[in-house]
């Protein structure tokens, strides 16, 4: 199975866990098992059934908006990570 | 590549003896010093970030260093941000900054624009002779301002961000390379925003990227080695793991794909749904803020536990925080775990029973704190989401922080 690589942010969601293996054959699948392990997740990964824009996948090193998106066939070597736009330390509350 | 300019400055015997263990390397030699000694570069804030790039880049024989930042120095920015100490808590963080600095370094310039970093004076300050910029802000509005300003300009923009123990680091330099829109081309609604109670940031972690950001901007001035163009180092403090991606251009970007002279400097407060400073007068436009909430003071929270009211007063605070400090009689369930069971509920995955929700009766008035009072008002109106009566529940003004200010004196603040 391949594994996801979860940001610190959105750990939140996946009771703490950091690394999570996915079954799927494309990067589509896999983040839809990773949000049926995880629910709570989907909010912040998918707008109805499309990624949200802020959101990137990458297999390795190279994005998946460089390869063919979610269609883009993955095996269970691969290693996904999710890039988390982070901003800094501010507190805004 | 080649240096971003060609220009070299004279070096005093003193200044040849300062920097010594710089020109005895052949990749700076004096000629790599004297480019240093003439070149110019702009830092975005003197906090966490901005405080080893300040230092470091003093120390290095930056001729030239400009600072943009509006703050006083705080007491609990003394964690993470170096340059400052105790002796300037309360002073401008410029003035505090600029001390420090040339105490290390005084053949250096320091340049101060006492002013947050907006629309209308970024182009000014930007255009004020700068070689490279430096992003060492705290949020969203402020680093889409800062990338569009730069690729306008065709300034390299050396990025750095932080979180908890995770740092980004890259080199956006549209005129080589992508942006941080190609990589970033929104962002994150304000709603999916980590806030405060997930937030926080380890104090070294601004040191790590920090200086690792300085040493970008060394590179690039000097000429040398690879500059992190269109790649970013993704660094995780837990790990001590570093890993580098690739960041590719996107021919269609809103802002690098276009000519430098149709690009424009937006709203990025209306852009990212969220204010970029203290000062700001952006008020959220956020459905959530539309509803009425009721509110009391800690004077009333402190009547209804003496008193026995039949009142309910819920800690929406996170579990560490309760370390820290609590009002005693408290129900504590934390904000995130009611935004949770909201969604859990609304998504049809739960019932409300079997949520966190259980233990917040539907029938009895309800007194909600935080900190400082918004995550308490967050929590009153995901609470109206799922059936709880707007009119029986009350925000505590204030939060904590009015609790140990106006009640409990000897209770710690943070």
């Amino acid at each position: 199975m391949a594994k996801i690589r979860v940001p610190t942010p959105l750990r939140a969601y996946t009771d703490g866990a950091s690394d999570i293996e996915v079954a799927g054959s494309t990067v589509g699948e896999a983040l839809g098992n990773l949000v049926e392990q995880h629910p709570d997740l989907r909010v912040h990964l998918f707008q109805d059934d499309d990624l949200r824009s802020f959101v990137n996948i990458f297999i390795g090193d190279e994005d998946i908006r460089f390869m063919q998106g979610l269609d883009t066939e993955i095996d269970a070597a691969d290693s996904l990570r999710i890039i988390p736009s982070i901003a800094g330390g501010r507190r805004t509350q | 590549m080649s240096s971003v300019h060609q220009r070299f400055a004279d070096l005093s015997n003193d200044e040849v003896k300062r920097y010594s263990r710089h020109v005895i390397m052949p990749e700076v030699g004096m000629e790599g010093q004297r480019r240093l000694k003439a070149s110019s570069v702009l830092l975005i804030g003197t906090g966490g970030l901005g405080s080893p790039l300040a230092l470091y880049l003093a120390a290095a024989g930056i001729g030239r260093i400009g600072l943009v930042d509006y703050d006083v120095v705080d007491f609990t920015n003394l964690q993470r941000q170096v340059i400052h100490g105790v002796s300037t808590v309360g002073v401008s963080k410029l003035e505090s900054a600029e001390t420090r600095m040339l105490d290390l370094n005084p053949d250096i310039e320091v340049v101060k624009y006492n002013e947050p970093l907006t629309s209308e004076n970024a182009l000014r300050i930007f255009s004020d002779g700068w070689d490279i910029v430096i992003d060492g802000t705290d949020n969203f509005p402020t680093r889409y301002l800062v990338n569009d300003a730069c690729v306008k300009l065709g300034i390299p923009n050396v990025y750095g961000s932080i979180f908890r123990f995770e740092g980004q680091l890259s080199v956006f330099y549209a005129d080589e390379g992508p942006c941080y829109r190609c990589m970033f081309p929104e962002p994150p609604p304000p709603g999916l925003v980590p806030s405060c109670a997930e937030g926080g940031v380890l104090g070294i972690l601004p040191g790590t990227i920090g200086t690792m950001q300085a040493t970008e901007a060394i590179k690039l001035l000097l000429g040398i080695g690879d500059p992190m163009i269109g790649r970013m180092m993704l660094y995780d403090a837990l790990e001590m793991s570093f890993h580098s991606i690739k960041v590719r251009k996107d021919p269609n970007c809103p802002v690098c794909g276009i000519p430098a002279d149709e690009i424009e400097l937006i709203d990025y407060e209306q852009f990212c749904g969220m204010p970029a400073h203290d000062h700001s007068e952006f008020t959220s436009v956020d459905e959530t803020v539309d509803i009425d909430i009721r509110s009391v003071t800690v004077h009333d929270v402190k009547a209804a536990l003496e008193n026995g009211d039949d009142v309910v007063v819920i800690d929406v605070r996170d579990p560490h925080e309760w370390d820290i400090s609590v009002i005693d009689g408290t129900v504590k369930i934390p904000k995130p775990d009611i935004q949770l069971a909201k969604n859990g509920i609304q998504g049809g995955r739960r019932l409300w029973e079997e949520t966190v929700l259980k233990d917040i009766p539907k029938d009895k008035t309800l007194y909600l704190h935080c900190r400082s009072g918004v995550r308490s008002a967050d929590s009153i109106a995901f609470l109206s989401e799922v059936g709880y009566d707007l009119e029986k529940m009350y925000n505590v003004e204030g939060g904590i922080l009015a609790w140990a200010d106006e009640i409990d004196p000897a209770m710690p603040k943070y």
